[in-house]
């Protein structure tokens, strides 16, 4: 793999993960169990989104195909994707939305800090802009988790299925890919094993506080470093691809 | 819900009846309500901007945030429990606002200053 | 101490002089009810204006349509949230506002009773429903109860990015293909009518407009207001080619204004007393996430009161 397929794909893989999560944030609108909420999960939507394009654009200038990021978000198959399978499952009810929302906030916090400091110019910036984003997704998934975790029995049972459902996602969180092995020598980008460990005690921390038993370790599952993904990616992508595909002449 | 009581409704002409609905099982409530106060520019006075609904402080505080700061309209948020206002009421208005007008002594420009001073 | 009357005769001072009534002060029970039924029911129809548009965030054509369908939708709520605030103040809590919209007892705008059905009803709205609600707002910003008239304030500041994210969309598709033409007129087609209904009966036709206008809570009239809506709406469609759907519109050069064909008043009864296309549909997503979302509030009830202890 060259350095520039490395960097192609490595943010491409950022930009997805905003994408996908944004997308799938997005389906809270008008859904929230209180209005304010449902504001306050539209913000976390926004970021993501933002940040989604910021690092498509990027990845496109990268491939150097003259792509844009709406080319690159709108017209790939779902083997061209590498966001986390975590990103596109199904939001469930808002205990799992939490819980998903904590654990990958949880690896962006130490993610984006470790590229804030990129020497690639472009990755450094925009990462720089998503720390102050993430902290807030964070302190907010967290707040969160504490009060489902230590409110009442339902939202407790509710909780804690769903740290146990996701929690065989987290493992791919910390996979070295082949893009990280090329390009984390130069410290383009970040290595993951080196905040696994820190990664781990936070989330143990933030279980703690919530009163929530550590899920079990054992088989994790994987594959979105190949572009193959779960069920749910395909049908996301119908719906969010729709129009482009349906219009191929159209300009929007 | 004692969220309105702290603010002293007038009550000699018209009575406001609260009915609240006696939900079946446990209470389901929109939660409390919270007055928000944006402070603009650092240094500058923190101003009343509306109301959001929270159960705690930290939650009150990021539904300010998020309500009231999308176009960067912050740089410090106060959120309070809107029992805790207490507030004048409006027909006591000339007891206490009316007494400071013929103060005027309180006013620098009361004053006649002697030619040429300095500084004063 | 104040007499009864000297508060009644104080408060239509205020009216007069064009000062604001505040939570605290004295005010005719008619004036009160009037301003919950009238603010909750701006509130209720902010909240289920996110539904249609909604609809079509995760299909939204491209990165920048995206961010900015949802940051308006936010807005939407934002603005629900504020009028419910300044709702509040009038000694009434959110639940029973809630309760009311749930019930039917409370209505909220016919015009989301309507159904979103293609990209280009995403500019429809904006530009035309937002549009129609700008001109009904700024006429609010000078209501005379302090909290509305505030929340009207913040609210407009607001709008005007609404309104000019549906006309682009409208104006981009108009620019582009033969299909999203096609689009685009047809979704005009569909919201112009429904739109102009947005401004409610001709003012004699309209039951309460009495007081409304004594006590400055309405300052211009549903008619004044609607032709003013036309008058500026016709222009912009005339500017990126689309058809207004109105065989009898046309300049009226010694009212420096547009004549227009009469509105459907049966249709607008009809969908407002629940026969309209999305009426149960609306209300059945409300009560639906209104249930799902219980034990979460529950939840954070429940929390709090431990950390009281």
């Amino acid at each position: 793999m060259t350095t520039q397929e490395a960097l192609f794909k490595y943010t491409l893989r950022l930009g997805d993960n905003g994408l996908i999560q944004g997308q799938r944030l997005s389906e809270w609108c008008s859904r929230g169990p209180i209005l304010e909420e449902d504001l306050a999960i539209t913000n976390l939507a926004l970021d993501n989104i933002g940040r989604a394009q910021a690092f498509l654009k990027y990845a496109g200038e990268v491939e150097g195909k003259q792509k844009t990021e709406d080319d690159l978000a709108f017209k790939r198959g779902e083997r061209e994707f590498y966001n986390l399978l975590m990103t596109e499952l199904p939001i469930g009810d808002f205990a799992y939305t939490v819980a998903k929302q904590v654990l990958i906030s949880a690896y962006e916090y130490f993610l984006y800090t470790e590229l804030s400091n990129s020497t690639d110019e472009i990755i450094a910036g925009i990462s720089q802009k998503a720390i102050k984003e993430v902290r807030y997704h964070l302190a907010h998934a967290k707040d969160w988790s504490e009060r489902l975790g230590n409110g009442t029995e339902e939202s407790k049972a509710r909780l804690q299925k769903a740290y146990d459902e996701l929690w065989s996602y987290t493992g791919e969180f910390f996979e070295t890919t082949e893009e990280e092995k090329v390009l984390a020598p130069s410290k383009v980008a970040a290595t993951t094993k080196n905040f696994e460990a820190k990664w781990n005690d936070m989330i143990n921390e933030i279980f703690t506080i919530s009163s929530i038993t550590p899920p079990t370790a054992g088989w994790m599952q994987s594959g979105s470093q190949n572009g193959i993904h779960t069920e749910h990616l395909g049908h996301l992508l119908s719906e969010m691809q729709y129009l482009q595909r349906a219009y191929p002449d159209a300009k929007w | 819900m004692g969220a309105r009581s702290g603010l002293g409704f007038s009550t000699k002409t018209s009575e406001i009846i609260l009915v609240k609905k006696q939900t079946n099982m446990t209470q389901d409530t929109q939660l409390d309500l919270w007055e928000v106060f944006i402070q603009g520019k650092a240094g500058g006075d923190h101003k009343h901007a509306g109301s959001v609904h929270a159960s705690d402080g930290k939650m009150a505080l990021q539904n300010a945030r998020d309500i009231y700061t999308r176009r960067n309209e912050g740089s410090s948020i106060w959120v309070i429990p809107s029992k805790y206002v207490v507030a004048s009421l409006s027909e006591d208005a000339d007891m206490l606002f009316d007494p400071a007008e013929d103060k005027i002594y309180r006013h620098p420009t009361f004053y006649v200053m002697p030619e040429g001073a300095q500084q004063i | 101490m104040s007499t009864a009357v000297d508060l009644h005769t104080s408060f239509q001072e205020k009216i007069d002089k064009d000062l604001k009534i505040e939570p605290k002060d004295a005010m005719p029970e008619d004036y009160r009810k009037h301003l919950i039924r009238q603010i909750s029911q701006h509130a209720h129809s902010e909240v289920i204006g996110m539904q249609p548009e909604g609809n079509w965030i995760s299909r939204a054509p491209s990165l920048r349509a995206k961010q900015i369908l949802l940051a308006k939708i936010q807005d939407e709520g934002g603005h629900g949230l504020y009028l419910y605030s300044a709702c509040e103040t009038l000694g009434i809590s959110r639940e029973e506002l809630i309760d009311q919209l749930q019930t039917g007892a409370a209505k909220y705008s016919n015009i989301f009773n309507y159904p979103a059905v293609t990209w280009a009803d995403m500019g429809a709205i904006g530009w035309l429903v937002d549009g129609a609600a700008i001109v009904n707002q700024v006429s609010l910003q000078r209501t005379s109860y302090g909290p509305y008239a505030r929340a009207m304030v913040r609210i407009c500041k607001e709008e005007s990015f609404h309104q000019r994210q549906g006309y682009e969309i409208m104006a981009n598709m108009m620019k582009g293909t033969k299909e999203q033409r096609e689009m685009a007129q047809d979704a005009m087609n569909r919201w112009w009518w429904p739109s102009l209904m947005m401004f409610g009966p001709h003012d004699g036709d309209s039951p309460r407009s009495g007081n409304a206008f004594t006590w400055k809570i309405k300052r211009q009239s549903n008619d004044i207001l609607r032709q003013r809506f036309i008058d500026k709406t016709v222009q912009q469609a005339e500017v990126i080619g689309l058809t207004i759907p109105d065989k009898d519109l046309k300049w009226n050069e010694e009212k420096q204004s547009y004549d227009h064909g009469e509105i459907n008043w049966d249709e607008f009864k009809r969908v407002i007393n629940g026969d309209g296309p999305c009426n149960k549909q609306r209300m059945d997503h409300h009560i639906k996430y209104h249930n799902e979302g219980k034990w979460v509030r529950e939840a954070a009830l429940a929390f709090q009161q431990k950390q009281a202890k």
